[in-house]
């Protein structure tokens, strides 16, 4: 099981609480989450299912990718790039 | 006559209620988020809010209760290709609603065209023109992709469509939208080539608008001009009567007079402000032939308001005007243009406008 919490911008839009997950890979937990969740997946994915640009995944304190494998208790979050405006 | 306008801004979506000729924010939703277009279906009376998430995508909503509340709906997407560079919805640029129930079409920026027949809960993307050999020749004009921005359907058969794409010029389909044609041709280009100059696959007409009672009567104010049309968009003639210059991005045409339309000119080309600091209204009321300059009522020194191409917005009656800028200012006018009047001056800045009806 690993955590995945996701932005509080995010919220603003959409509830999404952090939850507990499975999964091999980013991708698979966040699938996962998705499952529970429809509409979020077109939140964090393009519709190439390509994360999106000013979005970004840290695993624990490590930036990283939709494929990145994942180990059992790893923390995960979902972020937007900040913008001015 | 309309008692409702919808004002679509970078910061939120605003809708105007009239008592009288008193226009005034009856409601606001999506306050800090950027919505690109917000459109009322004719038939239901159900709104839709298109919203541009600066990180999360293009989402639409809809409004059943005249714009109090929205619910989030589906939205047009390209489909999963393993291609590189696939493309992705950027924007909801255009939204029009066919005679049928649920029936809508949606342009956007990305270059897809995209109908849904269960009033916006699905959607498909018209192969027919995305597959179409020319318009792999589309290129983003001001967008890093082209757009579609302007869908008219014909009054008279609804499987007739006419769209104009910035930039791509305009296209026509008659068995609605399987197959498609550039139809641009009388129009030209000085940002290409000269040998490219006529190409109709690549014009950047700014806005298109149809007259409703005159189908075969269509406008546009193109990057190099404004151009008319009384074929049914076959071909278009330059109009080079407008002042005080030819650039602009918004035109609307009266829906029972299609020689009366007006135009909110701007200085060429990457400038984009007022001629002058004056914001004023080009208005034809003989086909093109001549055109006044309105201004009552419209501020006339160091006006630095730009009009974008969808924030120009007549009734369907043909009763109300409304202008709104990107400096948030939003007039209207009740006499065809002829004098203009605040109805809000602190608004953000201005994206699109439509008038509704509760």
């Amino acid at each position: 099981m690993v955590r995945v919490a996701f932005t509080p911008n995010l919220r603003r839009h959409l509830p999404c609480p952090t939850v507990e997950a499975t999964g091999r890979t980013v991708a698979e937990a966040l699938n996962a989450v998705y499952s529970d969740q429809t509409r979020l997946r077109s939140y964090v994915l393009d519709d190439q299912s390509h994360l999106r640009r000013h979005v970004v995944i840290y695993i624990n304190n490590q930036k990283t990718g939709l494929e990145s494998s994942l180990a059992e208790g790893d923390e995960l979050y979902v972020m937007q790039a900040l913008s001015g405006g | 006559m309309s008692d409702r306008l919808l004002a679509a801004t970078r910061k939120g979506l605003f809708v105007f209620e009239r008592k009288g000729a008193e226009w005034a924010i009856r409601s606001h939703a999506f306050l800090g988020d950027p919505v690109s277009l917000a459109v009322q279906d004719p038939h239901s009376g159900r709104c839709y809010a298109a919203l541009k998430l600066g990180h999360f995508g293009v989402k639409l909503h809809v409004s059943d209760d005249g714009g109090e509340h929205w619910r989030e709906t589906g939205c047009p997407a390209f489909p999963k290709s393993e291609e590189k560079d696939a493309p992705s919805v950027l924007e909801i640029w255009a939204m029009e609603f066919g005679a049928g129930k649920g029936s809508i079409w949606a342009g956007t920026i990305g270059g897809g065209l995209f109908k849904s027949n269960d009033g916006g809960e699905s959607w498909s993307l018209l192969e027919g023109l995305w597959n179409h050999p020319d318009r792999k020749r589309w290129f983003g004009g001001g967008n890093e992709a082209p757009g579609i921005h302007s869908i008219c359907l014909d009054p008279r058969d609804a499987r007739h469509v006419t769209l104009a794409v910035s930039c791509g010029g305009v296209w026509q389909s008659e068995d609605e939208g399987l197959t498609w044609r550039p139809t641009s041709k009388g129009m030209y280009a000085e940002f290409m080539p000269p040998d490219r100059r006529e190409d109709p696959a690549i014009q950047d007409p700014h806005c298109l608008v149809q007259c409703q009672t005159r189908p075969e009567s269509l406008w546009v104010q193109h990057h190099n001009g404004v151009f008319r049309s009384t074929d049914g968009a076959k071909t278009w003639h330059e109009v080079t009567a407008i002042r005080p210059s030819k650039f602009g991005f918004p035109v609307a045409v009266h829906p029972n007079n299609p020689d009366r339309a007006w135009f909110v000119p701007a200085v060429k080309d990457e400038c984009r402000i007022p001629v002058e600091g004056a914001v004023v209204v080009a208005r034809t009321s003989d086909g093109g032939r001549t055109f006044e300059v309105l201004r009552e009522g419209l501020p006339q020194r160091h006006a630095y308001d730009l009009v974008l191409r969808h924030a120009l917005a007549i009734d369907r009656a043909g009763s109300w005007l409304a202008i709104g800028s990107t400096s948030g200012h939003l007039w209207m006018s009740d006499d065809q243009g002829e004098r203009w009047r605040f109805a809000a001056e602190h608004l953000p800045p201005i994206y699109a406008l439509r008038f509704a009806q509760l």
